[in-house]
């Protein structure tokens, strides 16, 4: 792990803002890891926000909700972040942003709701990790075995990224509320929430909301990638998850503030996922926001609120600058798991050479997976697959910092990928 | 809505991460081992007289000209300007005597840079340190050149001499330098070695940018010192640790030399035991091998022994199963 440049400052001190809606969302069927959701709407249904539009029988989902009211235009295959197109609801918004019944629930009404309710209603508000990993959350809150340590991931260790700093400072007790219902769930684990230490002020915040709670607050250095599941156990409990395991095989379980932020409006506001905040930033953005963004509204309409451009982008990253994906085209939409988008000018961009290694050891030294990312990716490049699986390539967490360390400017996590991604079609 | 028309249709797709490290490029680490290297050649150079400049001088032309030379023949990209030919060809002629004659050097130097270097498919494949290739091809085809001392310049009273080392291991009868001769390199030597203050400036200096790794000269020091006071004494644990460090060429080798980032090991775990093994092998050399200095031909065996070094000798990886039986 190693310090890396923060370039938080831009959006550091901006509060959270409502982004304008826009006059239509795309709202794809994949937003969660697990399988293409089934469109639960036809062309032309009027729908409102926060209803059901997509959704599957069995097996690993996550339901997706309209996140504006309107008609349903399209169901077609649109861009995506992460998947290249998927097959998206179209909503037109028909101005109105009537939504549907929100019945808040009091604290007495929550205390009284069992543990298989709760993880009812998680599930039916389509909650998954908001970290970037879009895990869906009720599968890592009916863990196999049992739990003894909860960890809420507050790190923030992406660059650039200042959404979950905003929740922090903005929703803290709302946070901590989430929190103790994802307890009350895993059967009252020790809870833990983890912060970066250059985030003071979400700190002091964070250490005020759990007074009178069992929290026990964990101030971790700024170092990437601290917020990774992995290494924050490792920070966190000095324990580490097996080779190939789950933080649940030793007993803990992970969660982004961002989600818990969403379990808290689901349970005590009857809220499904449809908006969360996203940072917008970059030094091609005249006006770097935090926006409280609807899922499904592309860049182009979210220029509205953090544009126009200073000077024109010559790469735009969905997630953070380490583990984000550039972009194509601005009429890709925000989903569950964006966290951020980034607006690169061209004299930021990285260039990746063609070199060879030159055996330097740097990759070996930062490698927070303590894996040889320059064996493994000379293996690659020849696609000799089994001598990179030897050397442990499913070990890597893809945190990129190999790449970015290297000094032959070698694209190390790139051929890393690729070399996974071949040995995955086996 | 005036965004609705705008394209971006000049947008860069790459996989990530789109941020990149500032100030550290290869190129710019091996312009700096150069820096690193000048001050010992000037004091080389100071030492012995201007002769020796012409030999560094012919050593480093033919090691660019050689890399060229054949990267065109071969129609291989010309890769002069990462600057590791220059390395090449001046570690070489560090490791030359101060009168060595000069189509020597030119010899050595091709032999490093084609075979030594270019032969195992340049710069990144090269198993052996390309210098030290050239430097051991030297010594087995002209050891009378090869071991011919001249004095410092200033000691007119004679012309040749012998090295601290061979003084000690031939048990000749010339006089020992003093420490502080050691030191500042008022010694019978090759060119680039003899002046330890300028090796340890320029050493320092990699150190403290983390071009090098401190692992390798540190340990490779220490070892020569733990076994030269346990071997290198009239009896056991009697050896003179201050003579053993500064003289020959191991402050040269384990700085610059074993530190060479392609014929050493990766991990930190493969530096250590890289570095024990020089120091070992160079001692044994000393004490019971034929040549009195056996700083080149510890580090060449260590780089043979790297590849293997490299397998076994990985960081424990995250996660790792205890092993079976551990419980």
């Amino acid at each position: 792990m190693i310090k890396l440049r923060e370039s938080k400052e831009a959006t550091f001190h901006k509060p959270t803002k409502k982004a304008k809606l826009p006059t239509r969302v795309i709202i794809p069927l994949s937003q969660h890891f697990g399988a293409i959701c089934e469109p639960m709407v036809k062309i032309g249904d009027q729908v409102k926000a926060g209803q059901l539009i997509g959704s599957l029988d069995k097996g690993l989902f996550s339901p997706i909700h309209a996140s504006i009211s309107g008609t349903v235009s399209a169901i077609q295959d649109y861009p995506h972040p992460s998947l290249g197109r998927v097959k998206a609801v179209v909503i037109d918004n028909d101005g109105a942003d009537s939504k549907t019944e929100q019945r808040p629930r009091t604290e007495q009404e929550v205390a009284s709701l069992s543990v298989e309710h709760l993880r009812k209603i998680i599930f039916d508000a389509g909650i998954v990790g908001l970290g970037g990993a879009a895990f869906p959350a009720h599968v890592k809150l009916s863990p196999p075995k049992k739990i003894d340590s909860f960890i809420l991931n507050g790190a923030e260790c992406e660059p650039y990224l200042t959404n979950d700093f905003a929740l922090m400072k903005e929703k803290a007790r709302e946070i901590i509320q989430g929190a103790k219902i994802v307890l009350k769930i895993l059967g009252n684990p020790q809870g833990y929430i983890a912060i970066e230490n250059n985030k003071p002020e979400a700190i002091k915040i964070m250490r005020e909301a759990i007074k009178d709670t069992n929290f026990t607050l964990k101030v971790l250095n700024s170092s990437y990638p601290q917020g990774g599941e992995k290494q924050l156990t490792k920070s966190v409990l000095n324990r580490e998850v097996p080779s190939g395991g789950l933080p649940f095989d030793i007993g803990v379980v992970v969660h982004n503030v961002g989600t818990v932020y969403a379990i808290y409006e689901a349970i005590y506001k009857s809220k499904p996922l449809y908006e969360k905040v996203v940072t917008l930033t970059g030094s091609c953005l005249s006006n770097p926001q935090n926006l409280l963004v609807r899922i499904g509204t592309t860049i182009r309409d979210l220029l509205e609120d953090c544009g126009p451009f200073k000077n024109e982008p010559a790469k735009i990253v969905f997630g953070g600058p380490m583990m984000g994906i550039a972009q194509y085209t601005l009429d890709v939409p925000v989903i569950k798991s964006t966290t951020g988008i980034i607006f690169f000018s061209k004299d930021e961009l990285s260039n990746r050479e063609d070199r060879v290694c030159c055996r330097c050891g740097r990759c070996v030294d930062v490698c927070p997976a303590r894996i040889m990312p320059a064996f493994i990716t000379m293996a690659a490049e020849q696609d000799k697959f089994t001598i990179a699986k030897d050397y442990d390539i499913m070990d890597c967490i893809e945190c990129g910092l190999c790449s970015y360390v290297c000094p032959a400017r070698r694209d190390l996590v790139g051929l890393i990928k690729y070399a996974k991604s071949r040995l995955k079609a086996k | 809505m005036p965004n609705q028309d705008l394209k971006l249709n000049n947008l860069v797709v790459s996989s990530g991460p789109h941020i990149q490290v500032e100030g550290d490029h290869i190129i710019k680490r091996m312009w700096a081992t150069l820096i690193a290297l000048i001050p010992a050649g000037i004091a080389g150079v100071y030492i012995f007289g201007l002769y020796s400049l012409n030999v560094i001088a012919v050593s480093v032309i033919t090691a660019v000209i050689c890399e060229s030379a054949f990267q065109k023949i071969f129609r291989k990209k010309n890769t002069i300007l990462d600057g590791s030919a220059i390395i090449t060809g001046l570690l070489l002629a560090y490791n030359l005597p101060p009168s060595a004659p000069l189509w020597m050097a030119a010899l050595g130097s091709f032999f490093a840079v084609v075979v030594g270097k270019q032969l195992f498919g340049g710069l990144g494949f090269n198993i052996f340190n390309p210098a030290l290739v050239g430097r051991a091809f030297l010594m087995a085809s002209w050891p009378k050149y090869m071991t011919y001392w001249s004095n410092p310049r200033w000691q007119i009273d004679a012309v040749t001499t012998a090295t601290p080392l061979g003084i000690v291991k031939e048990k000749l009868s010339y006089q020992l330098p003093t420490y502080w001769d050691l030191f500042i390199g008022n010694r019978g030597g090759c060119i680039g070695e003899v002046c330890i203050i300028a090796l340890l400036i320029g050493g320092v200096y990699l150190l403290y940018k983390r071009y090098i790794s401190w692992q390798i000269p540190v340990y490779y020091l220490l070892t020569v010192a733990i076994l030269s006071f346990v071997l290198m004494g009239n009896k056991l644990f009697s050896g003179d640790v201050l003579f053993a460090l500064l003289s020959g060429g191991l402050v040269l080798g384990a700085f610059f030399m074993a530190t060479d980032y392609v014929s050493a090991p990766i991990s930190i775990k493969g530096k250590t035991i890289f570095a024990v093994g020089c120091g070992l092998l160079t001692v044994v050399i000393r004490k019971w091998g034929g040549y009195p200095e056996g700083v080149s031909y510890a580090i060449l065996m260590m780089n043979a022994a790297t590849p293997i070094i490299d397998r076994f000798a990985r960081p424990r990886k995250y996660g790792a199963l205890k092993k079976r039986g551990a419980k």
